[in-house]
């Protein structure tokens, strides 16, 4: 049985890691070496530059806001979605009625979570679409609609959203939120779920709230859980390039008004396709990873945590 | 849709004065409040954030029955004529072979993610070689980094193997269907080890002394053993796949202008999007994403606990 494992392992392997290594692998590597020339991409020509793109990144002003904006999506984004995605998760599994054990849902705690995830398997492409008729800067827009019908807003001066310069960024953080928090909130409900009762009834003889209770128990023995969900938010927010390319205003990956919702995803496709800067493109994707590269360093680390066992 | 009976009692859980019923009342008076301020409150806040979910979509679909100067005046605007019409033009737009494409690719790519990703998952979990970790390591690796990172060189690598192989270059099913297959893999692989690495080994090790090859004991033993794992993985795929945007968008360009537009659905509505802001079809552009939506619905919505299920489990494995 011996000598036909290996033919075996060698027969099931070499597709799938041959196909790995050509298209994922070889080309992540290759952008790490392009990043050191002056490649334009469309002519074979490059002349090995070392560092100049780098150099150039970091004097680049509108790099610089780019990378901002990142960092802000960075810490905006997780906090807003993981405390509304709590909140709800609580109002489900423990804001029925005072009954069995503190955990009880409310009524229709199925419904809820069907509908709050649906989002969630919408094509980004429905999003923007979906959100730039939501966000038209009309009366025909579904928010100024409703603005203007609540007397909040004057119908003869709309606010105009996307092409706001502090507004855009704003606009699409709210996309991402309003998609993701179903998402966590089923997360975050399987995992109050997964707690056993008995905790809650021992922390209840002792008369304990229910105020405590959460502070107390669920949010202590979900904490691992609300790590790994700050840590995919974050992966997540590196990764608004395709709402943010089609929402915002900008002649090529939007990114507009005048790079107010630019971000370091956008800039890299205008400067590959549209600017041919092929190797200066690459030295922003590099960026890109060692950011990414930090943040699966902190996931492993939150993984490698002892588990609590019930 | 939840029934919500009291799990000790059986007795349906009434919105008001259930705290007085007399037949479980040492329950009900855990806890102080007794939870029926909470319970409108919750309410009240869950209901909202359901109608901003639900109103944009039905906002949408009302959209596509409108005609452009009902949809440009006001937001609230009822339709007038509720024909189809605007679903018969999207469709002629392109919507219905964006969608033909789609099914294509999907087809292939989620057959070979599911295939070598399962094949590669199971050789590293449960056998013992040289290379074994470093391979799993790999893979791990590339689930980690986002796509942007590889898309210069994966732009030209396609581009140049289709000037040697033309049905794997740009704009071509099968370059795309390997490019998904491969950026699938590295998820699939680490879910699938680590699921395979759970199963009990004792079946299989009855095979194999009964005289089973290691093929055949994959095949037949560890995949319908792993089942529920191969489910979750696979949706997480589907939607995985289908919300790609960025590799379409790469690699399926038309190359000349006789080149047939292989877009895929969430790229050609993007397309009909920017044409729609210059012909101003906006009820055509609704139609098209309410067909967009309307099979993700409706597979959402017969799936939803194991999409649900699917879905956070990968998370937190």
């Amino acid at each position: 049985m011996r000598h036909r494992k290996y033919p075996f392992i060698f027969g099931f392997l070499v597709v799938p890691v041959v196909l790995y290594i050509a298209l994922v692998i070889w080309p992540y590597l290759q952008t790490f070496g392009y990043s050191l020339t002056d490649w334009s991409g469309a002519s074979p020509e490059m002349n090995f530059v070392g560092l100049d793109n780098y150099v150039k990144l970091f004097g680049d002003s509108v790099f610089l806001d780019a990378l901002q904006h990142n960092l802000l999506l960075l810490i905006v984004l997780p906090l807003v979605t993981i405390l509304l995605a709590l909140f709800f998760a609580f109002m489900l599994n423990v804001g029925g009625k005072g009954g069995t054990g503190g955990v009880q849902g409310v009524r229709g705690s199925a419904f809820y979570k069907v509908v709050f995830f649906f989002p969630q398997v919408l094509s980004v492409a429905i999003l923007s679409v979906l959100f730039q008729g939501v966000y038209r800067t009309d009366q025909g827009g579904l928010l100024n609609g409703v603005l203007v019908e609540l007397g909040i807003e004057d119908p003869n001066q709309p606010w105009q959203w996307l092409s706001d310069p502090n507004l855009g960024l704003w606009c699409v953080m709210g996309v991402l939120i309003w998609s993701g928090v179903g998402f966590y909130l089923v997360l975050f409900s399987a995992a109050m779920q997964s707690i056993p009762k008995d905790i809650y009834e021992a922390a209840l003889l002792d008369g304990a709230k229910r105020g405590t209770t959460f502070f107390r128990i669920t949010l202590p023995l979900l904490w691992e859980t609300i790590q790994t969900a700050w840590v995919y938010l974050a992966i997540a927010a590196m990764d608004a390039f395709a709402l943010v390319s089609t929402m915002t205003p900008g002649a090529y990956y939007g990114g507009g008004p005048d790079h107010h919702s630019e971000i370091m995803a956008t800039l890299l496709m205008r400067n590959f396709v549209t600017f041919g800067k092929a190797g200066y493109a690459c030295a922003m994707g590099v960026v890109i990873f060692f950011i990414t590269l930090v943040l699966s360093v902190v996931s492993l680390r939150v993984t490698r945590r002892e588990k609590i066992e019930f | 849709m939840s029934t919500n009976t009291d799990a000790t009692t059986g007795v349906p859980a009434q919105r008001t004065g259930g705290d007085n019923k007399p037949r479980k009342p040492a329950k009900d008076q855990r806890f102080a409040d007794g939870g029926g301020v909470l319970n409108v409150f919750s309410h009240g806040f869950l209901a909202l954030w359901a109608l901003l979910i639900i109103g944009p979509l039905i906002w949408i679909v009302l959209g596509s029955f409108k005609n452009n100067s009902e949809i440009g005046g006001s937001a609230w605007s009822w339709p007038s004529h509720w024909s189809f019409d605007a679903f018969g033009r999207a469709w002629d737009k392109g919507i219905g072979s964006f969608f033909v494409n789609t099914v294509i690719v999907l087809a292939g790519s989620l057959t070979l993610t599911m295939l070598l990703g399962a094949m590669a998952a199971y050789v590293l979990a449960r056998y013992e070689f040289r290379g074994n970790k470093v391979i799993y390591y790999f893979f791990v690796a590339g689930a980690m980094f986002p796509v942007y990172l590889a898309l210069v060189p994966l732009f030209f690598m396609v581009k140049n193997l289709g000037d040697v192989i033309p049905w794997l270059g740009l704009n071509q099913y099968v370059g795309l269907i390997l490019v998904y297959t491969a950026y699938s893999l590295p998820f699939t692989v680490f879910f699938l080890y680590s699921f395979f690495r759970s199963l009990p080994s004792a079946v299989h090790e009855a095979a194999m002394i009964d005289g089973c090859s290691h093929s055949r004991a994959f095949f037949q033993v560890m995949v319908p053993m792993a089942k529920s794992g191969l489910i979750s993985v696979f949706i997480f795929n589907v939607l995985g796949q289908w919300n790609q945007y960025l590799l379409p968008l790469t690699l399926m360009q038309q190359q000349t202008g006789n080149d047939p537009d292989h877009s895929m659905l969430a790229q050609g509505l993007m397309n009909l999007a920017q044409q729609s802001g210059y012909a101003s079809d906006f009820p055509g552009l609704f139609a098209g994403m309410t067909i967009a939506m309307l099979p993700v619905l409706v597979v959402y919505l017969s799936f939803q606990r194991q999409v649900q299920a699917g879905l956070t489990s990968a998370t937190l494995k």
